[in-house]
């Protein structure tokens, strides 16, 4: 033996080790028998060698740098909690935004985790299951670390105590969560295009950055670390989204259609998905980043807009109805906040008018809607709450079929029309939004007749009986007075100005 | 129409909102044109043998109470769309008998009340 040779193998070589080597060829088992859901979905791959690892990254190595950044994400967390950093947000009511968060967000990370570790599993290639097992591991990382980050404030607001059980069964929470088990009962290549390249390459900027930079501007130190422990992660969940997808374009000219439909969808649904984050920024932060409408300029129509033409040359063209979206931008966040408003007893958290200040910036930002259209609807409102009716809707709202959302989104070209579109299958009316979301409907009926839409089950009788109140607080575990209802006159909205006072 | 492409063959969910779920109810949905105080078209659970007259008034109108416009609000006067066409509802008889099934969408229009309508509230 060579004395002289070395114990420690060179980068490249430990690479290729510890990743490509990890997997052999089979000889007693068919490669069909070993990844049974490979094929199902039309996608043909000719050869998993040419995948392009994008994290380039070994699990040893990957351990060394995600305990690295959790020791510095919990001293932050520590040093908050020591220093009641609860107090340093900005106002009150910014924590709804969190408590959104906790709820609608978090559960998905954890969804995304058994997603990569379900899909990991199905691939021919060692190359994408790898990737996917430390997406997979990420994932997990950001379910634990967002509770952590936010089990701070848990121990002074309302509507974060019971978030899984939440996420399974409020009602709004079926927007977020209808989505990513659409994603997850896809098959394989359909889910990756689905979450890593519509959801994490498109769309994660609106996502994110609108959490984590109005979490900067209001003051909640914890939620920023979390962003900043997670971006590194995020970015390499962006590399394997446009990986993927060049991959699949490249392998076979068969698959370009097939992705195609699924781009079409899945912009939709993300973007759908999307108009929550859209009333955050515009009317639940107190101090604004900035608009949904510049939001969606900057992120989907430039960015995007360039994505897609690099994309031109695989044969792929822009996903279909995009223009609407371009529409909507300029209504959408002013509707879902009018939705949650009239809704505000069956929230797990607080609504509120925004205030004249707030009315003005709004004003500026959607100079073609909000005087013309929106700010009358609160004027209004805030004249009957100041003669004591604040405004609850008793009634229940008739929900699309596949986004799940009320059909509370205007026509694209009219503004004061409900957009609505219907269809028959087998005999049973099926109801939506938009022509996108039937769209959705008519390319896989015999998935979304099983949707679980909440009105409908509430009035199935499956969630506690008739009585909405026992509904509201047995079933979804939204306590009554505390977590829900208007902020002006709450108890959160109390509290806080009893803590001012004390300091 | 197209299919499932699913990992087995005949792949079919179950069809979870069809009318023996609801227990002798249908669900009829309601849309008030351009007036959006009330954010989306409204769920009503009634039974289909129940008289359009009575829809009207034991469910239809205590459910727009709240809107500042409901007592100008004359049925007798609206016009009506039922799944998309114009319809002509017979008041004495059922919603059944009306064509109105399990999962219709009824459009209520009322062109003349105009006082908010710039704002569709």
């Amino acid at each position: 033996m060579n004395a002289k040779t070395s114990k420690r193998l060179n980068m490249k070589d430990r690479y290729r080790i510890m990743t490509r080597d990890l997997a052999w060829e089979p000889s007693y088992q068919r490669h069909e028998d070993i990844f049974p859901q490979e094929d199902f979905e039309g996608i043909k791959i000719v050869d998993w060698s040419q995948w392009e690892d994008p994290f380039r990254l070994t699990m040893d190595n990957y351990w060394k740098f995600q305990a690295e950044k959790e020791r510095k994400l919990y001293a932050i967390f520590d040093a908050v909690s020591q220093n009641n950093g609860q107090m340093n947000v900005s106002d009150p009511r910014y924590l709804n935004a969190v408590k959104l968060f906790i709820t609608a967000v978090t559960p998905l990370e954890y969804n995304a985790y058994k997603g990569y570790a379900r899909v990991g599993r199905q691939f021919g290639g060692v190359g994408a299951r790898i990737a996917c097992q430390m997406q997979s591991i990420d994932e997990l990382r950001h379910t634990q670390t967002q509770i952590h980050a936010m089990s701070h404030y848990n121990k002074y607001f309302g509507g974060m105590h019971d978030f899984p059980h939440m996420f399974d069964r409020v009602w709004y929470l079926s927007v977020p969560k209808s989505f990513f088990e659409d994603a997850s009962t896809a098959g394989p290549f359909e889910f990756l295009t689905a979450i890593s390249f519509s959801f994490e390459y498109v769309l994660t900027n609106l996502l994110f950055l609108p959490f984590m930079s109005g979490a900067a501007y209001n003051g909640d130190m914890n939620t920023v670390t979390f962003g900043f422990s997670a971006q590194s992660d995020e970015a390499r969940h962006m590399t394997l989204g446009l990986e993927i997808i060049k991959f699949i374009l490249e392998q076979h000219e068969d698959n370009v259609p097939i992705v195609q439909k699924w781009l079409d969808k899945w912009l939709w649904r993300g973007y759908r998905l999307l108009s929550i984050v859209g009333m955050m920024m515009d009317y639940m932060l107190p101090n604004k980043v900035m608009s949904w409408a510049e939001a969606w300029e900057m992120y989907y129509e430039e960015a995007g807009g360039a994505l897609f033409k690099e994309l031109e040359r695989y044969g792929i063209r822009p996903p279909k109805f995009a223009e609407q979206t371009v529409i909507g931008k300029n209504h959408v966040s002013h509707q879902t906040w009018f939705v949650f408003y009239q809704y505000g007893h069956a929230t797990a958290f607080n609504t509120w008018i925004p205030t004249a200040k707030e009315m003005d910036w709004l004003s500026e930002k959607y100079p073609d809607t909000f005087d013309r259209l929106y700010r009358p609807r609160f004027e209004l409102l805030a004249e009957k709450a100041a003669k004591g009716e604040r405004f609850y809707n008793n009634t229940l709202p008739q929900l699309c079929q596949i986004c799940q959302i009320p059909l509370a989104i205007t026509e694209p070209d009219d503004d004061t029309m409900i957009s609505h579109r219907d269809t028959v299958h087998e005999g049973e009316r099926y109801h939506f939004c938009s022509d996108g979301c039937r769209d959705i409907f008519h390319n896989e009926p015999e998935k979304y007749v099983q949707a679980w839409l909440p009105v409908h089950q509430i009035l199935q009788g499956n969630c506690g009986g008739a009585d909405m109140e026992k509904v509201i607080g047995d079933y979804y575990r939204i306590e009554m007075g505390e977590d829900n209802l208007e902020f002006e006159g709450s108890p959160e909205q109390r509290r806080w100005k009893q803590w001012k006072q004390a300091v | 129409m197209m299919s499932v492409n699913a990992n087995y063959p005949n792949y079919q969910g179950p069809v979870r909102d069809r009318v023996e779920n609801f227990h002798g109810s249908q669900l009829v949905y309601v849309l008030w044109e351009r007036h959006l105080l009330f954010c989306a078209p409204l769920t009503f659970l009634a039974d289909p043998e129940m008289s359009f007259v009575d829809f009207l008034s034991e469910i239809l109108r205590p459910a727009l109470a709240p809107h500042p416009e409901s007592e100008q609000l004359r049925f007798d006067e609206a016009k009506w769309r039922l799944d998309g066409e114009d319809f002509q509802p017979d008041l004495e008889k059922s919603l059944i008998d009306n064509g109105i099934d399990h999962k219709s969408q009824l459009r209520l229009i009322t062109p003349w009340l105009s006082d908010l309508a710039d704002a569709a509230i």
